[in-house]
């Protein structure tokens, strides 16, 4: 049986063991960070990328656009509702339940967080405008640029 | 006037961080070092100073001084007083001059009482800390001066964003920057250290309450604003992986990998080289997380404003501080020489375990956060969020848990796992081990459709919070340190957190619905019915109240009053969530808006141990101060003793 000093690394080696082991753990955290991220990071989407590159059913997505007017609809439980999402080419359907943002209305920006279904994108969680401190970051170019365009175009 | 006194004592205070950096940096040399008696009363006098520029600030922001631009901006004359108050950092310069308060504030507290380290370490440590917070004076002074005035005085201010008036704003930020910036000292004793080439378990001595002090307060600071979130949000959920958050996350995994590895230098004199490095990464999460949330790159509640000239300025700033620091470490890393030796199986090798996979976490929690960042670079618009962050975390954060539940109960240096001793040691493992299992069972069994992580943590919760018990065991109580209390407690404060986030995650009950008044529904084991609703008035808002009756299991009624409040100054709104709770979880009352047929948006949820995170938290920061309180006290009881030994000598004339 061997006593426990001379179990002992030499402190070189045991330096030497420590880094790799140390680097062993960084890589693996980085490629297990890269193989996650490449399945898990959700996309932004507008309604014209959904049109022509649809995503998989059931992947976490966002999609961003003005709600059309007059496509603001309530379900009978007082807590769904359907809309469309357009920018101007292309137009997506969507069903959200939940509370809506404060300043969520009828030809508005949104972002959507959720999933196709069926054609129709079932959203989780909507992003208005909240104010002019507080803005989704996909949401500022867009209402500098593309909105009163799309919104021109939608009414 | 203040505003000018304000701004003077900025500029005095600047100016003596720049001679306590060259006063420092020359008390180095052989031939300055006659200059090292000055460095210490500087960092207290630069302290003084700039704690006067903040009062005065405060000062403009009691008085509503509606010439001074940062107030018009940010404040109302009708706001509540302790929101005027806590006003002066719920905002950008406010904040930035709250970090070099509290920054120059900690330096000059350095230089009054650090007494153990030798003093050229110490003033290289000071001088290291002027050279951070130099950088931060030229950043305000330049472009964020909080003292601006406006050339014609303003008829009111614009108020304050309504989600941040909250008693949330008294405590969050600052206990929040008192953690950051308490790793400046780590980092600035790390660099002191290099400088001097005096690593070792003196430098460990000295380092370690300063970690402790700021890693405390990184707890209670990020357990504060998840419940803050939590309650004040209205989307029920108590952790969102929002790029601020993560940014208060990773000091915070750095710091607690840096409080270990610095209890086994000082212990054991091993992990030298790692230790600093600990201690400037640590630091270098703190910058990078004001760099996120201040620069405006990213578009959140914290970010106040947008500014491309200061995100420019604060990276900058992180790549001199961080570059210089990581420069300093290659250069004098080789002449650090390798530390005491340790087994493979031995308390060191657990708590370099643990510290790896800390450092696992915070890189997926590093990668996962500046993905989206990257990716913008390249046109291609990405979030990240709970899919990839709780998988990815958990990979690391539960073998983790398995080594922390034993290697306090491991000897240090070399320790055998079989033989008879350690029998006595391995069967309350087991016992933890078996209840692991047996409620992982139970879960499975009982309930269904419950996910991977919530199973896991829910079955691991219970057996580590035994297990980390298990170094009371066999001890006298009364007599046992307070340090290993305080690990005891902090340890057990993991396992009550992680049960809260399993059982939120696996058995909350969400109701979305539609009630006309008289109504009521069933919410888990929960019935609520809305009996009215209610026009009430605050100092500075209206708001339309909801009167909820809830009742549990057929218990005695509960009134629930949640809230949509509308502010004028400036114009907003927030949901103000009603909460009830029991020992055995939370009900979230939400108000919606009103619908065309009349009826109200209600939404409710029924969180099983919900309140078991931040009871966890502030467990974690309790075990961390009655450790920092047994350090203290043992210092304190042999400066004493140093003391009479050299009074005895003196009366004995020796």
């Amino acid at each position: 049986m061997t006593t426990p000093s001379t179990t002992l690394l030499k402190p070189k080696h045991q330096r030497l063991v420590l880094v790799l082991f140390a680097l062993a753990a960084l890589i693996g955290a980085g490629l297990l960070a890269a193989f996650a991220l490449s399945r898990q990071a959700s996309y932004f989407y507008i309604p014209s990328d959904i049109a022509a590159h649809p995503p998989e059913p059931g992947r976490a997505v966002r999609l961003g656009g003005m709600v059309q007017k007059g496509t603001l609809k309530t379900m009978p439980d007082g807590v769904t509702i359907h809309f469309i999402v357009t920018d101007g080419k292309a137009r997506v359907p969507v069903r959200f339940s939940g509370i809506t943002p404060d300043l969520f209305v009828e030809g508005s920006g949104v972002v959507a967080e959720g999933r196709m279904e069926d054609g129709t994108f079932v959203a989780d969680n909507l992003l208005a405008k909240h104010d002019e401190k507080y803005v989704p970051r996909e949401m500022k170019n867009m209402t500098e640029s593309d909105a009163k365009q799309v919104v021109a175009q939608t009414q | 006037m203040i505003a000018e006194v304000g701004l003077a004592l900025l500029w005095l205070a600047a100016a003596l961080a720049a001679l306590q950096l060259v006063v420092g940096a020359l008390a180095l040399r052989p031939e300055g070092r006659a200059l090292a008696g000055l460095v210490r009363p500087v960092a207290v006098m630069q302290g003084l100073l700039v704690m006067g520029a903040f009062a005065a600030l405060v000062m403009l922001f009691v008085t509503t001084d509606l010439s001074v631009k940062l107030v018009v901006d940010n404040s109302h004359s009708a706001k509540p007083l302790i929101f005027k108050i806590a006003g002066t950092w719920g905002n950008h310069e406010g904040s930035m001059l709250l970090w070099v308060t509290i920054m120059a504030v900690a330096g000059a507290f350095v230089a009054l009482i650090e007494r153990r380290l030798d003093e050229a370490t110490l003033t290289a440590t000071l001088a290291g800390q002027a050279f951070i917070s130099l950088g931060f004076y030229v950043f305000l002074l330049i472009a964020s001066n909080p003292f601006a005035r406006l050339a014609q005085p303003a008829d009111e201010g614009q108020g304050l964003n309504p989600l941040l008036q909250d008693i949330g704003l008294a405590f969050h930020p600052p206990t929040l920057y008192v953690g950051y910036v308490g790793l400046s000292i780590a980092f600035s004793f790390a660099i002191g250290a290099l400088v001097t080439r005096n690593v070792g378990p003196a430098f460990a001595r000295a380092m370690r309450p300063w970690v402790l002090g700021a890693w405390i307060f990184l707890t209670l600071g990020i357990t504060a604003g998840s419940y803050w979130a939590y309650y004040t949000l209205g989307w029920g959920g108590w952790w969102f992986w929002d790029p601020v958050e993560n940014a208060s996350l990773m000091p915070w995994l750095a710091a607690t990998a840096l409080l270990h590895s610095v209890s086994v230098l000082q212990s054991r004199d091993a992990l030298r080289a790692w230790t600093v490095m600990l201690g400037v990464v640590a630091f270098s999460m703190s910058m990078v997380g004001t760099f996120l949330v201040r620069s405006g790159i990213l578009t959140s509640v914290h970010a106040f404003a947008v500014d491309p000239q200061r995100g420019a300025f604060i990276l900058a700033l992180l790549a001199i501080d961080i570059g210089g620091a990581l420069a300093l470490f290659t250069l004098r890393a080789g002449t650090v020489t390798e530390g005491k030796r340790f087994g493979l199986v031995s308390r060191e090798a657990a708590l370099v375990f643990n510290n790896v996979m800390l450092s696992g976490i915070l890189g997926i929690v590093l990668i996962g956060t500046l993905y989206p960042l990257l990716t913008e670079a390249y046109g291609v618009k990405v979030s990240v969020g709970a899919p990839y962050f709780n998988p990815a975390a958990g990979m690391f954060a539960f073998p983790m848990f398995v080594v922390m539940a034993v290697g306090p109960l491991l000897r240090w240096r070399q320790d055998r796992l079989s033989g008879a001793r350690s029998g006595r040691r391995l069967w309350p493992l087991a016992v933890c081990l078996a209840l692991v299992l047996a409620v992982l069972v139970g879960v499975e069994l009982t309930a269904h459709g419950i996910a991977l992580l919530p199973a896991l943590g829910l079955s691991v919760a219970p057996g580590l919070l035994l297990a980390s018990l298990l170094p009371l065991r066999g001890r006298n109580l009364r007599r046992t340190p307070l340090p290993v209390w305080g690990m005891v407690v902090a340890h057990a404060g993991i396992a009550v957190a992680l049960f809260g986030m399993a059982s939120e995650s696996a058995f909350s009950v969400e109701r979305l619905a539609a009630l006309s008044i008289g109504e009521a529904r069933e919410v888990g084991p929960w019935r609520v019915s809305l009996d009215g609703m209610m026009p009430v008035a605050g100092p500075n808002w209206t708001a339309l109240e909801a009167n909820v009756t809830t009742r549990y299991a057929g218990g005695t009624p509960v009134q629930l009053h949640p809230r949509a409040e509308t502010f004028t100054n400036p114009p907003g709104t927030r949901n103000e969530s009603a909460l009830e709770t029991r020992w055995n979880g939370q009900l979230y009352v939400v108000l919606g808006e009103q619908a065309e047929d009349g009826r109200w948006q209600m939404r409710f949820w029924w969180k099983p141990f919900v309140p078991l995170i931040w009871l966890g938290g502030a467990l974690v920061g309790l075990g961390g101060a009655l450790a920092l309180l047994g350090r203290v006290m043992s210092d304190i009881r042999r400066l004493v003793a140093k003391d009479k030994i050299a009074w005895r000598r003196m009366r004995q004339g020796r």
